[in-house]
């Protein structure tokens, strides 16, 4: 397989960026860790995930969609639309590569959302298999395997080298605009790498997890399940589990008066917010324990309802650790599941 | 200390002084606590817990419980008896309605501290003196106490409960703090650093409102910021004006009455030093108005919302803003 001794992968990231945009996950002052834009004498960082998801990229937290000018009676409508330029995401883990085939059901489906497609078009996504997963994983319980990660390009460290293969045109090309960094060279450290892995896997506090209990026809059960009192009791109400979780894409627009037009924008919207899908009659789910259920329920029944089965979690754990009162879907999932 | 909790919540239950009671539960790992209501005495055996990851602040919780039937029993740390104090004199709080028992704490830890050292797959944390076991599926790591307490114990403020109906274990003192330290020293900055300081940790906002939603001063029923038609509702910032005035803003709404409980900085995902807004506000109270601590007690008048002829001239905004 194709390989850059780690040495060497700073001037991998050079010949990248001199070309596109490069976004790498680099280490911030407290420890945590984001994608960051690639910078002469950056370095990746050590940390098993970036504290945001990558899906920012694809599915920014505000973006504009239009224009709108207005004189007198008359509205113009300004398509404010434009190409994206090519960029590659590097370092994306199998947990977050998995959350794109999640948002691209639901963005790509007609009627296709314009502005993700096109960043999807112009974005290449090197991911990164894990060496070392946090008692927080549990991508297995949702069929991910950290040591296959997807992408267009997915990579591998033996500890030494970094192996690199393309899984389709678009990853091709960009293994081809760096072949020349690039030596052949063997596996056999990297699939002991990975058998170690597996093991550590295996050995995972939530190793054990299952999504048995749950799936489109489970709906009436868990939905008029007793649980929701308990599980939602001491939830704030916040937004944290939503804006950092990689696979939640609900949105809300609005319209921005500038004084001399209209902007109208979409950010990124979360259930557990009393405002939620509220419209002109009112809100739909007026408490807590209801916007609670419907965050978990969409995630466990209803998106696999509407999508063959597929769950709407990747078990990046993103929200077992950032939730203030630690609540999250591994405990829904654990107190649900017992009849 | 969890044994005693766990008799005395045991025996107020038995005994009906309360019908139920507020604390942590446990969670699937050392540290994932989440506040909780028991109800029984079975509840309690299962999943009670109080030890060096409950440092959630449940004072918030009781003005909504605090009007449901009964009688609720709150354990509350030192500094979480501030800000039920400062609950109680908003009248946000029935107190007649809370049975509280002050408990002691030596100091909460912070595993996102533990986690920046790089220890993962943490299935354990022992605590021994000074020195942390951290036990992982990797093996065992080693460090200091001090390096993973949590920046709202690293500078408390008061050892002393100052509401209880009874305490578990010996009752401390207000402590000499060192609270105000960073506060001198982006005083101390010219405005551009400070500026500077400022735009990077407040760009970092994802404007999840986890700050707003645990703040015990922050009770509206409707938030300005979830309204709307208030034309300032917003989920995310349009620009880093708003992003900036934001925090400012709620930190002007909860001055005077914020008694530094420190939750808005551990809950927030990214880490932003929100506290230190509060504390420039309490800083500057202190110096115009008279030493001041909100949530002290439940009668005196707050500076803020009392006249008198020693409050300082208005000309001291213009005068600090001449460097």
């Amino acid at each position: 397989m194709l390989k850059i001794s780690i040495e060497k992968l700073n001037g991998l990231f050079k010949a990248v960026a001199e070309k596109q945009t490069l976004y790498i996950p680099a280490d911030r002052a407290d420890g945590a860790s984001e994608y960051k834009k690639y910078e002469d004498g950056m370095t990746l960082s050590k940390n098993l995930n970036t504290l945001r998801s990558a899906k920012d990229f694809f599915f920014p937290q505000t973006e504009n969609l239009a224009d709108f000018k207005v004189e007198g009676k008359k509205i113009e409508v300004i398509d404010i639309r434009e190409e994206a330029e090519d960029f590659v995401v590097f370092g994306v883990r199998a947990c977050d590569a998995r959350s794109f085939t999640i948002l691209d059901k639901v963005f790509l489906s007609e009627p296709v959302d314009s502005y993700y497609k096109n960043r999807r078009e112009h974005g290449t996504i090197v991911t990164m298999a894990c060496a070392k997963p946090a008692e927080t994983c549990f991508c297995g319980t949702f069929g991910i395997d950290p040591t296959e990660p997807e992408g267009d390009v997915s990579c591998w460290s033996d500890g030494d080298s970094i192996f690199f293969r393309p899984n389709n045109e678009k990853g091709q090309k960009f293994v081809d605009s760096v072949s020349e960094l690039l030596e052949d060279g063997d596996t056999a450290k990297l699939d002991e790498t990975k058998a170690q892995t597996k093991e550590i896997m295996a050995k995972l506090p939530l190793a054990n997890l299952s999504t048995e209990a749950f799936g489109g026809d489970t709906l009436m059960e868990h939905f008029k399940s007793e649980k929701w009192a308990e599980l939602s009791e001491s939830c704030l109400g916040c937004g944290t589990c939503t804006f950092v979780c990689p696979t939640c894409q609900c949105y809300d627009i609005k319209d921005f008066n500038t004084g001399h037009g209209i902007k109208r924008f979409r950010c990124w919207d979360s259930c557990m917010y009393s405002d939620f899908t509220k419209m002109a009659h009112g809100n739909i789910r007026n408490s807590q324990l209801e916007r609670f259920r419907q965050r978990f329920m969409h995630k466990l029944v209803y998106f696999p309802s509407n999508n063959n089965g597929e769950f709407g979690c990747v078990g990046c754990g993103r929200c077992l650790s950032k939730c203030p009162i630690s609540m999250n879907i591994v405990k829904v999932m654990k107190a649900l599941e017992v009849k | 200390m969890q044994e005693a909790i766990i008799s005395r919540a045991k025996q107020l239950l038995a005994d009906g002084t309360v019908n139920r009671v507020i604390g942590w539960k446990r969670g699937e790992f050392a540290y994932d606590i989440t506040p909780a209501i028991f109800e029984s005495p079975e509840e309690i055996d299962a999943d009670f817990v109080y030890d060096d990851f409950t440092s959630a602040n449940v004072s918030k919780y009781l003005v909504k419980e605090s009007r449901k039937e009964g009688k609720i029993l709150a354990f509350l740390k030192t500094c979480d008896t501030y800000s039920l104090n400062q609950l109680t004199k908003e009248h946000r709080v029935d107190r007649d309605n809370i049975y509280v028992v002050g408990i002691p704490s030596d100091g909460k830890l912070d595993v996102e501290k533990i986690k920046a050292k790089g220890i993962t797959g943490i299935t354990g944390v022992e605590r021994n003196g000074d020195i942390l076991t951290v036990k992982t599926i990797y093996g065992d790591e080693t460090m200091s106490v001090a390096d993973a307490m949590s920046n709202k114990c690293l500078s408390c403020k008061s050892k002393k409960h100052v509401t209880y109906d009874e305490l578990i274990g010996e009752d401390g003192e207000v402590t000499d703090t060192n609270r105000f330290d960073m506060v001198e020293k982006l005083e101390n900055m010219t405005s551009q650093e400070r500026y500077d300081f400022w735009r990077n940790e407040l760009s970092k906002c994802i404007r999840c409102n986890a700050c707003r939603n645990v703040c015990p001063a922050c009770t509206c029923e409707n938030c300005v910021f979830n309204n709307p038609d208030s034309g300032v509702e917003n989920k995310a910032a349009a620009d880093s004006f708003e992003e900036n005035m934001f925090h400012i803003i709620r930190a002007f709404h909860v001055a005077g009455r914020c008694t530094d409980c420190g939750e808005c900085s551990r809950v927030c995902p990214q880490n932003i030093p929100l506290h230190l807004l509060n504390r420039k506000f309490i800083k500057d109270i202190n110096s115009l108005y008279g030493e001041y601590q909100a949530g002290a007690d439940t009668t005196s008048k707050a500076p803020l919302n009392n006249y008198t002829f020693d409050d300082c001239e208005a000309s001291i905004v213009h005068e600090r803003g001449v460097e």
